[in-house]
């Protein structure tokens, strides 16, 4: 049969030498590799005081994004429901009053808007599928909770805080 | 009217001097433990334990507060009196051989009173140790067979097994050092080791006999259960080995008893075979500090010396695998005692013919 690599080598059955046979210089051997790596760098991260950068692509918790003066961006169109491969999202939308024209942005918004957090699996669908850039993953990560009930996430959970009444507090 | 004549303040000395060791052994084992996760940490290229105390320094006292808050389970199947026989005499039989070890040199005081730091002078006192060591054994079968576990029961075979086993190598690697000193007390062998160089050649016993001190650390090695002839404990292949069904400090109390007993062994080894509490220059030392600062450095160079070999100790266990069951058996049987047999043999003729 022909060869698939070239780094297959034949096992060496040969009686072992007497140097091999007292142990003695592969103990020491060993000894001089895992004495060796005292002096080497830890690996470890001292994960609350030190944390590893996330990756440029890390895909975290959902925020609802809103636009400069502060209006909520989604208009409920329901493409991140449908994109989402888990079906974690849920909304309803409502028409907007003349007197919300602060709140929201368009004529359309999302009375309630939810994502399950048990279900979804962070695929960043969601994001891609928004046409009014909405929806964002952050780089947040996901929090544990101690009841399903709280794992799915309401609409003034995702909601990034309103960058006017932010700065004024 | 002897009993009258008894010194008071002797016993007191002697008390206060047991304490001190009893205790110093278990601090020092309680922070071999500590040593023994940050040496296999920093071999592994990680930290090692770091969040209880500045490096991690108070782990030892969090892991005693966990193993006695643990639920205590006793199997109903178990002998009962047995199962607890059996941590007992491990704790017991390791906190024993401390006694016979010097710990300094003699120290006397303004007033002519002479103090020992060493809290029996017997003239058998390395046979106490060997005799108190074998007593061991019986903590791990007693351990083993009251679980009434299978596989309890097989880890405690094979440990009694491989520690009658190497003990025989062991005692014949000693008795070529004995024929040497022609002493059985610690403190004469110490003595005979004064310094490090008189008259052309070292004085320590481990220049002297170093085929006799590989014998005789190799199964010290395995009369401690250590890697790589943990056979009883056996984690991957005896689920725990013979402490599996034990909990609770009765569990720590093994796993204690290990450490002592590996602090002692060290202390044993740095007596027999690296010159005690002696070291080089020492006299110019005593000359030039006084005998109070002396004695404790001298103290303080023993503890150096066993710490040492505790470090030795952990460095094997984490480079080396562990034996097969067989290969142990075939190692201690075939190799060790005709090595130790052949080490005495030429001792002999070397005192016979050479030195007379």
């Amino acid at each position: 049969m022909e060869k698939l690599t070239n780094r297959s080598v034949a096992v060496d059955r040969s009686p072992m030498t007497f140097s091999e046979k007292i142990y003695l210089p592969a103990i020491f051997k060993g000894l001089t590799i895992t004495v060796g790596h005292i002096f080497k760098k830890k690996v470890t991260v001292k994960y609350p005081e030190q944390k590893r950068p996330f990756s440029p692509v890390f895909r975290g918790l959902h925020v609802l994004n809103r636009d400069e003066e502060g209006r909520e961006r989604c208009t409920a169109c329901g493409l991140c429901a449908l994109a989402c491969p888990a079906e974690a999202i849920t909304m309803e939308a409502a028409e907007r009053k003349p007197e919300e024209k602060n709140l929201y942005r368009e004529e359309k918004y999302a009375a309630k808007y939810e994502i399950n957090m048990l279900r979804c699996i962070f695929c960043g669908y969601c994001e891609e599928a928004c046409p009014k850039d909405a929806i964002y993953l952050s780089e947040t990560l996901m929090p544990t909770h101690y009841s399903r009930k709280t794992m799915v996430y309401k609409k003034e959970d995702l909601l990034i805080p309103h960058p006017q009444k932010q700065a004024g507090q | 009217m002897l009993l009258l004549q008894i010194d008071i303040a002797f016993i007191i000395e002697k008390l206060i001097l047991a304490t001190v060791i009893l205790l110093g052994s278990l601090g020092i084992a309680m922070y071999a433990t500590w040593g023994e996760r940050k040496v296999a940490a920093i071999m592994q290229d990680r930290i090692g334990p770091n969040r209880a105390g500045p490096l991690g320094l108070l782990q030892p006292l969090a892991d005693g507060v966990k193993l006695f808050f643990k639920e205590e389970i006793i199997p109903d199947s178990s002998t009962r009196a047995l199962f607890i026989l059996g941590p007992s005499l491990a704790m017991l039989t390791a906190t024993m051989t401390s006694a016979v070890i010097p710990w300094g040199p003699d120290y006397v005081t303004e007033s002519g009173r002479v103090i020992a730091l060493q809290v029996a002078d017997i003239n058998i006192g390395i046979l106490f140790v060997f005799g108190v060591v074998s007593l061991g054994v019986y903590g791990v079968m007693l351990g083993g067979w009251a679980s009434n576990n299978k596989f309890s029961l097989l880890s405690s075979i094979r440990a009694a097994a491989q520690a009658v086993s190497y003990e025989l190598a062991l005692g014949i690697s000693l008795v070529a050092l004995l024929m040497m000193t022609g002493s059985l007390s610690m403190r004469e062998i110490v003595e005979q080791q004064h310094g490090f160089w008189a008259d052309g050649y070292f004085t320590w016993n481990f220049f002297k006999q170093p085929l006799g001190f590989l014998v005789f650390l190799v199964c010290t090695f395995a009369e401690l259960n250590r890697a790589p002839f943990d056979m009883a404990e056996c984690e991957s292949e005896l689920n725990m080995g013979y402490h599996q069904e034990y909990s609770s400090m009765k569990l720590g109390f093994y796993l204690f008893a290990e450490y002592i007993n590996m602090f002692i062994s060290s202390t044993v080894i740095a007596t027999l075979f690296f010159g005690g509490y002696n070291f080089p220059f020492m006299d110019e030392v005593l000359a030039s500090v006084g005998p109070l600062l002396f004695t404790i450095i001298c103290v303080l160079v023993l503890l150096t010396k066993a710490i040492g070999m505790i470090l030795f100790f952990m460095f094997v266990r984490w480079t080396l695998p562990r034996f097969r069951y067989d290969q142990l058996m075939k190692l201690g049987w075939k190799t060790l005692i005709p090595l130790a047999l052949f080490n005495m043999l030429v001792t002999g003729l070397v005192i016979l013919y050479a030195l007379n």
